[in-house]
């Protein structure tokens, strides 16, 4: 494949322009499904899409005595993470040859970009409810990592490999019994990655009134805006990739319909416990994460490993 | 400036804040927010921090040491913005209009685009309001008054703030 193509699929399809598209559709699904749960009527389709139009024509303020140059590149930290770890999982699905060994890893450490983005940020912009806002998202990172590189794990261990194709080639890891729970485990930590209730504490509304991007506006806040609704459709792929792979790759309409499905019921899931539980404070996130996920984590490997 | 108006008025975030007021206008700007009348179908949403914010509610009759802090809150707004009075205080001073402690009203000191009178104004006098705010700008009736030429009054209570400071 020669360099142009490489190119073009960053900035078009599966990369970019693809993940952004989606990923504003994704948090329209969010909004209108909330709206649904209370009730409302909701936004129009394209409601996302004009925040971040509006965000684009409005002033960025800096705050004064920040670290200017880190404030702005911080949001795009994130962003350029989130749509390297799409591309890499959209070019596996569609591809299965279009793996490297390792890639895997790759794209773990590219789904933290997006968090560590909002940390740098956050500290840059002097504020201190920013600070506290980023202080708690590193501490929710510390609690849910362990437990998702430990449900990633058990595909591994089912598949032998950790070269995404293999993966996602693999017969379904999600019909045996550590497959099940380590999905749950995703999902849970999903929704921490995700920092969105119960695990939004580093933005806190109501006591931090935004917390880590309380300084941010204009085109940096709308870069922030579209890191999430891009990780809102990236987060449930990956787990679809992992856990569902050989159910959703092949040829034909129906895979791809399952592929469809499953991809909605993770999102409507995630949407749901968002409107159904309330915020919790940062020590229970982390004796959660460390205690009852680590556990079933583990739990689940250690049946992988025995081949259920 | 007809491209900036349409993205602005598409989507209007909303930073509410009360300067000295008796919470009843609060009271019914959080109700126009409520699933009842669903302002989300038109992209306004309550965001916490001012950086945020495309609309600024003020209610109340702003003293003089909330003038000093509405005039802070609004210089770290991102501009475009637009600034809408909530209720009779900012607009005339009511009953507290001869009080010791206020200043003049807040359209004095700082560029307001929509005053919403009332005691309390309803939730749907609220939203007619804003609707038209959004249909003078779009068809150029009107402008954001923060990107206007205003002469406005300085204000002069900078001494009790740093009184109260020590």
């Amino acid at each position: 494949m020669s360099d142009g193509t490489i190119f073009l699929e960053f900035i078009l399809f599966p990369g970019l322009l693809f993940t952004a598209l989606a990923g504003l559709l994704t948090s329209w699904v969010d909004r209108k499904v909330t709206a649904m749960v209370q009730m409302r009527v909701g936004p129009p389709l394209l409601q996302p899409l004009y925040d971040i139009r509006k965000l684009f024509i409005k002033e960025t303020c800096v705050p004064e005595g920040g670290a200017i140059g880190l404030f702005l590149v911080a949001p795009l930290i994130g962003f350029a993470g989130v749509t390297l770890a799409s591309m890499i999982l959209w070019r596996t699905l569609l591809d299965v040859e279009a793996t490297f060994v390792g890639d895997l890893i790759v794209l773990i450490y590219l789904l933290m970009m997006p968090a560590l983005g909002v940390v740098l940020g956050s500290f840059a912009s002097r504020n201190p409810l920013a600070s506290l806002g980023g202080s708690r998202e590193v501490k929710l990172m510390i609690a849910y990592e362990l437990p998702l590189v430990l449900a990633v794990l058990v595909p591994v261990i089912q598949a032998n490999s950790i070269r995404l194709g293999d993966l996602v080639a693999a017969p379904l890891p999600a019909g045996t019994v550590s497959g099940v729970l380590a999905l749950l485990v995703g999902i849970t930590c999903m929704q921490a990655k995700l920092t969105i209730v119960p695990f939004d504490m580093p933005e806190a509304e109501t006591e931090l009134s935004g917390g880590a991007m309380i300084e941010y506006s204009g085109p940096p806040l709308a870069m922030f805006k579209l890191t999430r609704a891009m990780m809102l459709f990236t987060l449930p792929v990956f787990l679809l990739a992992l856990f569902f792979g050989g159910a959703v790759v092949g040829p034909g309409w129906l895979p791809k319909l399952i592929g469809l499905l499953v991809w909605f019921v993770l999102v409507a899931l995630t949407i749901v416990i968002r409107n159904t539980t309330p915020r919790v404070r940062t020590d229970q996130a982390v004796r959660f994460f460390w205690g009852p996920v680590s556990g079933v984590a583990m739990i689940a490997v250690v049946l992988a490993w025995m081949g259920w | 400036m007809g491209y900036t108006i349409n993205a602005l008025t598409k989507s209007l975030n909303v930073f509410h804040l009360a300067g000295s007021a008796c919470n009843n206008c609060d009271i019914e700007i959080l109700d126009a927010l409520t699933p009842k009348y669903d302002l989300e179908r038109f992209g306004i949403t309550l965001v916490g921090s001012i950086r945020h914010a495309d609309v600024l509610l003020m209610s109340g009759v702003f003293n003089r040491k909330s003038a000093i802090r509405v005039k802070e809150v609004l210089a770290q707004a991102a501009k475009p913005y637009l600034v809408i009075a909530i209720g009779g205080c900012p607009a005339t001073g009511l009953m507290f209009r001869d009080s010791y402690n206020c200043d003049g009203p807040p359209s004095e000191y700082i560029p307001i685009d929509a005053f919403i009178p009332g005691c309390p104004p309803k939730p749907e006098a609220m939203i007619s309001g804003v609707v038209k705010v959004i249909e003078g700008l779009r068809s150029g009736a009107l402008a954001p008054a923060c990107l206007q030429e205003h002469e406005l009054v300085p204000l002069e209570a900078g001494a009790v703030v740093s009184e109260a400071a020590t």
